[in-house]
Parts: C-alpha cells; sequence; structure tokens
C-alpha cells in the first residue's frame, strides 16, 4: 500500500504570537517551529503502522522552504520512507493543497493521510481540498482507520458521538486524535533519516485564492472580576443580570 | 445573484449550527440586496424546512432523496454546488460544525471559490472582493482573509452569532440534483451517540473540571451543577489521560474546541494548551484555590476557594436563583 501523509510546519504551541509590520505578518522572531502535532502524532504514524503491517511505503509531503528540512527529517527519522519538499511559500490553503494534488496525480495512492486542522490558521482545509482536486472520497476527524482488501473501516466524530463508515480506497482521510499513539524517533531512524530520499521540486503555477490583509491580538483581557467564596450568590447574580449568559 | 446557506438535518430536525448558518447567509444576502436562498439534503418535512423563513430564508431547495441520510463529503459536495450555481449563488455559507469542516473546502475547490474557514463575523464587501475574520493561532489572535474570487464560501463558527427569529415561512421547492450511485462513496455502518447528554460541540453552557478535583469520585456536584444549568461537561487534558473522565470531554488544543456562552472552570490551571480550547467562550468562571493559577488572566469571573467547597454552594444559590424566576 503506498500512502501519501501531507505535513505541516507551525510555531510550537508556546511560542508567544505577535505580528509585524503594521499587524501584517506573524513575527517568526524567536520562535520555535515543529511538526503539526496532529500529522506527526496521528497521521503519520497511523501511516506507519499500516505500512508495518501490509507492506508498502509511506511518504510525506510538505509545501514550504528549505528551513524546513528539520521537520521533514523527524518525519522520516519516524519512519517516512522517502519525502517530497514543494519549494514555496505556503500562504494559501488553495495553493498548497494543489501542490499536493499536482504530485498525487503522478504517484497513485492508494491513501492519502493529511491531519485534521494545524494548530496556527486551524482551517480543517487542505485535506477536503486535495480530495476535490482527486476527485477522491474523504472522511475527515477521523479516530480509527482499519483496512482491509482495499476497503478503509473509519470511526470518525459527528455531533455528539461517533459514527462507522466504510469507504473504498483509493480516498483521503483527515485524522485527529485517538488514531494512533505518538512515537519517538529513536537513535537507528535518527541516523537512517539522514540518508532516506528527499526530493525537492518546484511548485505549480497555482493561484492564490485568498489573502490575508491583517492580524489582531484580542484587546487587553477584561479583568477578571473577583467573588468571594463566601458570598458565592454574587457569582450567580453578576451572571444572570451583568453578563446575561444564565 | 443569491446567497445560499447548506442547512444540514438530522433525524428530520434542523441542527442548530445551520439555523445560525441559515442566519448569517440572510444578513450576508440583506447586505448584498438579494435573496437567501437554502438548500436541504435528506428527509425533513415541508413544515419544518418551512421556518427557516423565521432566520431570513426566501426559499429552501429540497432534495429529499434518502440517499442523502447519511454524510458523504462527495456527494454532498456535487448536490451543493449544483444548487449554488443553479441558484446564481455568489455566496455559499456553510457551518463550521463537523460536517461543515469537511464540506466547505471541497465545495469551494469545486465552485472555484475562495473560502474562509471559522468566521466569526458577518463579511465586509468592497467591490468585487470581501473580507472576513477568523480566529488564528487557535483562538490567540484573529485574521481578516480577503477572498480575492467572484464566488465565495464561508464557514461560519458556532456561536458566533445569535440569530434573531422574525416571522415568516420560507418557500419549500424541490431541488433534484442528477445523483448517480457512485457518487455516494461511504456505507454508513452505524453510529454511537453519546446519549442523554448535551453534546459538547453544541453546549451553549458548559461546566469543566481539572486535577484540582483530586479524583474522579468527586465528580458528582460538577455534573449536578452541569445538570441544573443545563450545560455540558467537559474537563482538561490531564483528568482524561488519566482516566478520571472520558476522552471525548477533553477540551484543548489537542482535544475540541469550543464557544460556549459560559465556561466554569473548576480546578482546571489554565495551561496555554487548554485554553487554546476555550478562549473564544464569551464568559469564563474559573474557580481555583492558586490566586497564581493562569487560568485567572483568562476569566471575566474568579472565585478563589475550595471547589469541594465552593461547587455546593453554587448550586445552592442557582437552585435559589431558578426558583425565584
Ligand atoms: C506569511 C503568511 C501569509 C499567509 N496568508 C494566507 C492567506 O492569505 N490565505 C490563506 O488561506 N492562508 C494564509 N496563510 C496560512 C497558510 O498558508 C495556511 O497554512 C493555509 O491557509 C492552510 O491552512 P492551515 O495551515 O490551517 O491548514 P489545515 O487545512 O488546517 O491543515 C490540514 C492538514 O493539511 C496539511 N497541510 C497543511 N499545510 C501544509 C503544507 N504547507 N504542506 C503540506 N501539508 C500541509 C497537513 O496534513 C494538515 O494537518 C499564510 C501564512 C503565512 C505564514
Ligand atoms: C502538546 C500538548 C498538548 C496539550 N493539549 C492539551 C489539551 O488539549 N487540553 C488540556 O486541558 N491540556 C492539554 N495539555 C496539558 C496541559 O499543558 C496541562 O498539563 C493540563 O491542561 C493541566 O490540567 P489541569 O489544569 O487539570 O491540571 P493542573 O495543571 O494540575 O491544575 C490543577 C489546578 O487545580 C487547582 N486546584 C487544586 N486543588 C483545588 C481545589 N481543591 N479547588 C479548586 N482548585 C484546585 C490548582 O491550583 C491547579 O491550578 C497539553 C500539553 C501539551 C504539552
Amino acid at each position: 500500500m503506498k500512502i501519501l501523509v501531507p505535513i505541516a510546519k507551525v510555531p510550537d504551541t508556546t511560542s508567544k504570537i505577535a505580528f509585524v509590520d503594521n499587524n501584517t505578518k506573524f513575527n517568526p522572531d524567536g520562535v520555535t517551529f515543529i511538526m503539526n502535532p496532529t500529522d506527526e502524532w496521528y497521521a503519520l504514524v497511523r501511516a506507519i503502522e499500516l505500512k508495518e503491517k501490509q507492506g508498502g511505503e509511506v511518504v510525506v509531503i510538505h509545501v514550504g522552504l528549505a528551513d524546513s528540512e528539520q521537520i521533514i527529517r523527524k518525519a522520516l527519522a519516524i519512519g517516512a520512507d522517502k519525502a517530497v519538499r514543494v519549494d514555496a511559500d505556503p500562504t494559501d490553503a488553495y495553493f498548497i493543497a494543489a501542490q499536493i494534488a499536482a504530485h498525487a496525480k503522478t504517484e497513485n495512492y492508494d491513501l492519502i493521510i493529511a491531519g485534521k486542522e494545524t494548530i496556527d490558521y486551524n482551517s480543517y482545509e487542505v485535506g477536503g481540498m486535495v480530495a476535490e482536486l482527486l476527485d477522491l472520497p474523504c472522511v475527515a476527524l477521523v479516530q480509527k482507520l482499519e483496512i482491509e482488501n482495499g476497503v478503509a473501516t473509519i470511526k470518525r466524530e459527528i455531533e455528539g458521538g461517533t459514527e462507522t463508515v466504510e469507504v473504498k480506497l483509493p480516498m483521503v482521510v483527515c485524522a485527529q486524535k485517538e488514531l494512533a499513539e505518538a512515537r519517538i524517533p529513536n537513535m537507528k531512524g535518527i541516523m537512517g533519516a539522514r540518508t532516506k530520499p528527499l526530493t525537492v521540486v518546484p511548485a505549480d503555477a497555482t493561484e492564490k485564492l485568498t489573502t490575508i490583509t491583517s492580524y489582531h491580538l484580542p484587546d487587553k483581557a477584561n479583568e477578571c472580576k473577583y467573588v468571594s467564596p463566601d458570598n458565592v450568590g454574587e457569582l450567580v447574580r453578576l451572571l444572570h443580570e451583568e453578563a446575561k449568559v444564565v | 445573484m443569491a446567497v445560499l446557506s447548506f442547512v444540514e438535518v438530522s433525524q428530520g430536525k434542523i441542527k442548530k449550527a445551520s439555523v445560525e448558518a441559515a442566519y448569517y447567509g440572510s444578513k450576508v444576502a440583506e447586505g448584498l440586496g438579494t435573496d437567501s436562498i437554502a438548500v436541504v439534503l435528506g428527509t425533513a418535512s415541508a413544515e419544518e424546512l418551512a421556518t427557516l423563513g423565521t432566520v431570513g430564508v426566501k426559499k429552501v431547495l429540497h432534495a429529499s432523496d434518502a440517499r442523502f441520510n447519511n454524510f458523504d463529503s462527495k456527494a454532498f459536495t456535487k448536490a451543493v454546488s449544483e444548487a449554488a450555481n443553479g441558484a446564481g449563488a455568489t455566496v455559499v455559507v456553510l457551518s463550521f460544525n463537523q460536517n461543515g469542516k469537511l464540506l466547505a473546502p471541497r465545495i469551494c475547490v469545486r465552485l472555484k471559490a475562495a473560502y474562509v474557514p471559522g468566521a466569526v463575523e458577518l463579511p465586509v464587501f468592497n467591490g468585487a472582493s470581501a473580507t472576513v475574520k477568523k480566529n488564528v493561532f487557535s483562538g490567540k489572535a484573529t485574521a481578516e482573509y480577503q477572498l480575492n474570487t467572484e464566488k465565495k464560501v464561508i464557514a461560519v463558527n458556532p456561536n458566533s452569532l445569535s440569530p434573531v427569529r422574525g416571522a415568516g415561512a420560507a418557500a419549500v421547492e424541490t431541488f433534484a440534483p442528477e445523483m448517480a450511485d457512485t457518487d455516494f462513496a461511504s456505507v454508513v455502518k452505524g453510529a454511537d451517540l453519546i446519549v442523554g447528554e448535551i453534546p459538547l460541540s453544541e453546549a451553549e453552557l458548559v461546566v469543566s473540571a481539572g486535577r484540582g478535583m483530586k479524583g474522579p469520585e468527586n465528580w458528582g456536584p460538577i455534573e449536578e451543577l452541569a445538570k441544573l444549568l443545563g450545560a455540558a461537561t467537559a474537563c482538561s487534558r490531564a483528568v482524561a489521560d488519566v482516566d478520571w473522565r472520558p476522552h471525548h470531554e477533553h477540551v484543548g488544543q489537542t482535544g475540541l474546541t469550543i464557544r460556549p456562552n459560559l465556561y466554569i472552570a473548576v480546578g482546571i490551571s489554565g495551561a496555554i494548551q487548554h485554553l487554546a480550547g476555550v478562549n473564544g467562550s464569551k464568559v469564563i468562571v474559573v474557580i481555583n484555590t492558586d490566586p497564581e493559577a493562569p487560568f485567572f488572566k483568562a476569566a471575566d469571573y474568579g472565585i478563589i476557594g475550595d471547589a469541594a467547597v465552593v461547587v455546593p454552594k453554587l448550586i445552592e444559590e442557582f437552585k435559589k436563583q431558578k426558583a425565584a424566576h
């Protein structure tokens, strides 16, 4: 089975979020970038597990510039077999999806496992876009994925619970928590990653459909109003009369 | 020209998140001086669908084909896009809920439309382009997305605006998209619903607790408070990881992201990864013994005190308030 895993690069979860150039750009100063946790912990690991069970190959693809090399090597160290980097600054979801789809068209993957969302732009969109560009079935918010005889059995989140569906491959899956247990790369993996193939390809010409014009940090958070533990009734009054939420 | 909203039904009932999407669609249509239309796929009564008129929908395109009773992203994309093209819609609005999060990006590709995932406000039009605000960096900031194409797709974050209901009934028309059996790619084998509880992702009020509760045996008052308020229960990852609470309750960066009107956090420190899932809440109440707990910085109201004492008192006070109103 041939599996493609798109991986994104994001600021570390504890990064200080700040903007520069009149609030038009994210300030990367002092920020550590990491592989998007959902991609690393769930999408990639499940792909590797499926390969370990059934044979085949796991390829990771990343749309980004040369400074993403480290996260790509990490994916290889965790157990991907090879990597493709599309050499372009990823600043539009449709653009990113078009690059991934262009690569996938030439390779006949049985399965594409993306993450449900990145922790920076939180868009939940690249996986679905790739599926539509390739005219493939897609299931998102996936918590369980088994493959047998070319059919995927999937548990996905729905409002107030989960649903189990079966879909014939090829397809796109968008992963979320519970799909796998995160793996930490071991020494052998890290050494091996250095010699695994990483191909850099130029980007396909694709227009950007959106532009981010500005960013805003929330106004200085409301000062917390403290209520004495001996006067809990006051909290109920405030929630009812002032906040009007109960 | 028209604005088309995708309205989901479940067991014949319109989903709450979709009422918000339809209301949002009507507001956009009003701004553009055009009609608000909705498309509904699957079994529902005409009376139920006509109620969309109360949130400004003029016309409902209803495809009652029973194959639509199960969600399939490929089939739904085809049908909604056909409805959009047929109605000459320039804006398509969906809820940014479980199904919408997958459907919207597919539709945007099919219509070659710019898309904003998770809008928190109405769009501002500027000639042919529009800008829409959305949350980024897990709720720590917002960004203005400019949509550069003639057609636009907007998925609205649940609980971003409260629909104001008016009078009026929508006209319901039959819609028969051309669907082949091969368009339906997924076969639904079953569902596992958490019954008797309010789904966390839909809840307007949420009572949440963490390690400060000391043990799973102390959750009684949390559940009682939630029940009294008609709230859903949530928890921190720390307590889900040790199986004090089920994982579907865990909110935060690696769990659910919620935006309720009221989030009551008891015995939760307010780690940045926890806040990422809840800081879109309208009002946050924090109950914690530690005056230095970071959660107080994100709170609107705080009580510095022991959960074991404060929560039962809170239950009593809410009971009194209920009795008085
Ligand atoms: C300077 C700057 C400007 C930007 N301007 C815009 C803009 O104008 N419009 C806009 O839409 N976005 C803009 N972005 C955001 C960026 O392009 C987002 O990555 C993109 O919108 C996709 O959204 P997301 O990251 O939330 O991905 P999601 O859709 O949430 O990601 C889902 C999954 O897709 C895959 N994926 C995501 N990104 C990549 C990638 N680069 N390579 C491989 N796989 C990937 C991963 O599997 C991921 O888990 C800008 C970013 C920067 C740094
Ligand atoms: C990559 C990553 C992702 C993560 N994702 C998430 C996530 O999605 N969601 C999440 O929640 N966490 C997440 N975490 C974990 C997070 O960092 C915190 O460890 C976790 O949220 C702490 O849970 P807690 O507040 O229940 O426990 P603690 O941090 O131990 O806090 C307990 C609090 O209870 C208070 N307390 C003690 N006794 C009482 C009492 N009697 N009455 C009232 N208060 C009392 C204490 O003062 C303290 O503030 C993640 C961490 C990482 C590294």
